[in-house]
């Protein structure tokens, strides 16, 4: 699952709309990840400001 | 926390304020949720909003929210060819850039006048299921969780809604349908407050570059990239960056804030209702993929499924069936645009620098009394018939 770097992210939800496998919340303060993720890459190349890594665990 | 509402909508954006208004003033118990502490902010938006299409939604103009008001849009190519749309000619498509947070708040303010709840720093965590059968939702309000049933649901939960997909409504888009857009309020810079501006080419591949204006020396300065085209996280804002570097007017910029976002640029879903559940504004995917607009399209379905959802509760029938009238009222009203702009759209994002100068300097030539789409490919068929080709299926 993606990495996100909590004090680049905006919070914007642009990764959350996007993910085809609906695998992001955002609860307001942070991005959760849950197992439908299938490491297709889309959220960490789109996000506008680089907050995200792609590959953690 | 009540445990039973006829009406819950999801998201205190504009098109869920309008929706709830609609639904209360329409007879419905209605509640409104927003996951954030305060509606209105942080404000992800270039605030642009045409006047004309406020009617649209029965939004009365409030001058408390309007930061500016503008004579009209100004196209720039690459090689600095400007083509002007005054509002006049535009056909009333320009107008205001705002205040997004009064004005949401002003539009969350007259659904709580029709007599809707509210209830901020309160997020929808899921649909709640009977025997596979919507019958609310599932709550958390600070800190605490709570299941709420109602017989309607409206998902006006914007670009990232998950309503529609929890609810089984397909709103996944392509990456190609998507701008990821990174925009900063910028102050002591030179612009012409008077118009908002739209810059277009390699500054910002299978998008634009906005400058919004404020008031005399600030503005919404933002882009969007295709997401098709972008390799890498943060190219959003190496390119905005890089661009506002290179104006001469922007060189002692103080920056005030910034903020990301995603906007939709497809051709409008096939369908945004089921049993239970009625989607508007950006989580039905309604944004205009030419211009990016999605305020008056969010108060416009708002109102149309608030309406439709005080009717579906005095009528007892909340199912897919009866909500077509949601459907064929917001279509009647947008569907054929958006749709025409998104083919338009799909053409433009593949234009080179120099068939921008071409093409921007030709309408700037020319000038238009009446300018839409399909003027302005008529306008370019007679000069270079070569270019429309491939527009060929839209006029
Ligand atoms: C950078 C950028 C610039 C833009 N510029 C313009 C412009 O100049 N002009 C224009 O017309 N449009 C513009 N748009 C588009 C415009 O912002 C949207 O179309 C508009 O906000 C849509 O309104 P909405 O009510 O559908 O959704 P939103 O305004 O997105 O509201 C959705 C609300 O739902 C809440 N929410 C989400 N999930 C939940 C949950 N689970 N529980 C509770 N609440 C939830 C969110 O917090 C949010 O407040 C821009 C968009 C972006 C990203
Ligand atoms: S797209 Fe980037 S900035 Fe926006 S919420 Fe996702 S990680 Fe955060
Ligand atoms: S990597 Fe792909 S599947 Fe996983 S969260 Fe990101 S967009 Fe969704």
């Amino acid at each position: 699952m993606p990495v996100e770097n909590v004090n680049k992210c905006l919070h914007c939800g642009l990764c959350v709309g996007s993910c085809p496998n609906n695998a992001i919340f955002l609860n307001e303060v942070r991005l959760e990840f849950n197992e439908d993720c299938t490491e297709c890459g889309l959220c960490s190349r789109i996000c506008p400001v680089g907050a995200l890594t792609p590959g953690g665990k | 926390m009540q445990k039973e509402y006829d009406v819950i909508v999801v998201g205190a954006g504009p098109g869920g304020s309008t929706a709830a208004r609609f639904a209360a003033m329409g007879g419905a118990k209605t509640l409104l949720i927003e996951k954030r502490q305060e509606i209105g902010t942080h404000v992800r938006c270039g605030e642009g909003l045409a006047k004309g299409l406020l009617d649209m939604a029965e939004i009365p103009v409030d001058r408390n929210w309007i930061a500016c008001e503008v004579d009209g849009a100004r196209i720039i190519s690459p090689g600095g060819m400007k083509f002007e749309v005054d509002e006049a000619k535009a056909g009333n498509e320009t107008g205001y850039v705002i205040e997004r947070d009064l004005f949401d708040r002003a539009l969350a303010k007259l659904a709580g006048e029709a007599g809707a709840d509210i209830k901020v720093k309160t997020s929808a965590l899921g649909i709640w299921k009977e025997n596979g059968k919507i019958v609310g939702l599932h709550l958390i309000s600070n800190g605490e969780k709570h299941d709420v049933r109602c017989k309607i649901i409206i998902g006006a939960d914007g670009y990232e809604s998950q309503v529609g997909r929890w609810a089984g409504i397909d709103t996944t888009i392509a990456d190609s349908d998507i701008m990821t857009c990174v925009q900063y309020r910028l102050t002591n810079i030179q612009i012409d407050s008077k118009y908002t501006e739209f810059y277009a080419g390699s500054c910002a591949p299978g998008g634009y570059i906005w400058v919004f204006p404020k008031n005399e020396n600030t503005a919404n300065v933002g882009i969007g990239l295709g997401a098709h085209i972008v390799k890498h996280g943060g190219e959003p804002k190496e390119y905005l960056d890089r661009w506002i570097a290179k104006q001469p007017g922007m060189k002692n910029a103080v920056q005030l804030d910034m903020v990301a976002g995603g906007c939709s640029i497809n051709a409008p879903l096939d369908s945004v209702v089921c049993d239970h559940v009625m989607l508007v504004g950006d989580a039905a995917r309604m944004i205009d993929p030419m211009t990016g607009g999605g305020i008056a399209h969010a108060c416009m379905s708002g109102m149309q499924a608030g309406k439709v959802a005080a009717d579906a509760i005095k009528a007892k029938d909340y199912s897919k069936q009866f909500f077509q009238t949601y459907e064929k009222a917001w279509r009647g009203k947008i569907e054929e645009k958006l749709f025409r702009n998104w083919m338009a759209t799909e053409k433009v994002q593949k234009l080179s620098d120099e068939t921008f100068d071409k093409l921007i300097g030709l309408l700037a030539e020319v000038g238009m009394e009446n300018i839409s789409v399909f003027n302005i490919l008529k306008a370019i068929k007679d000069r270079y018939p070569e270019l429309v080709k491939e527009f060929e299926d839209l006029l």
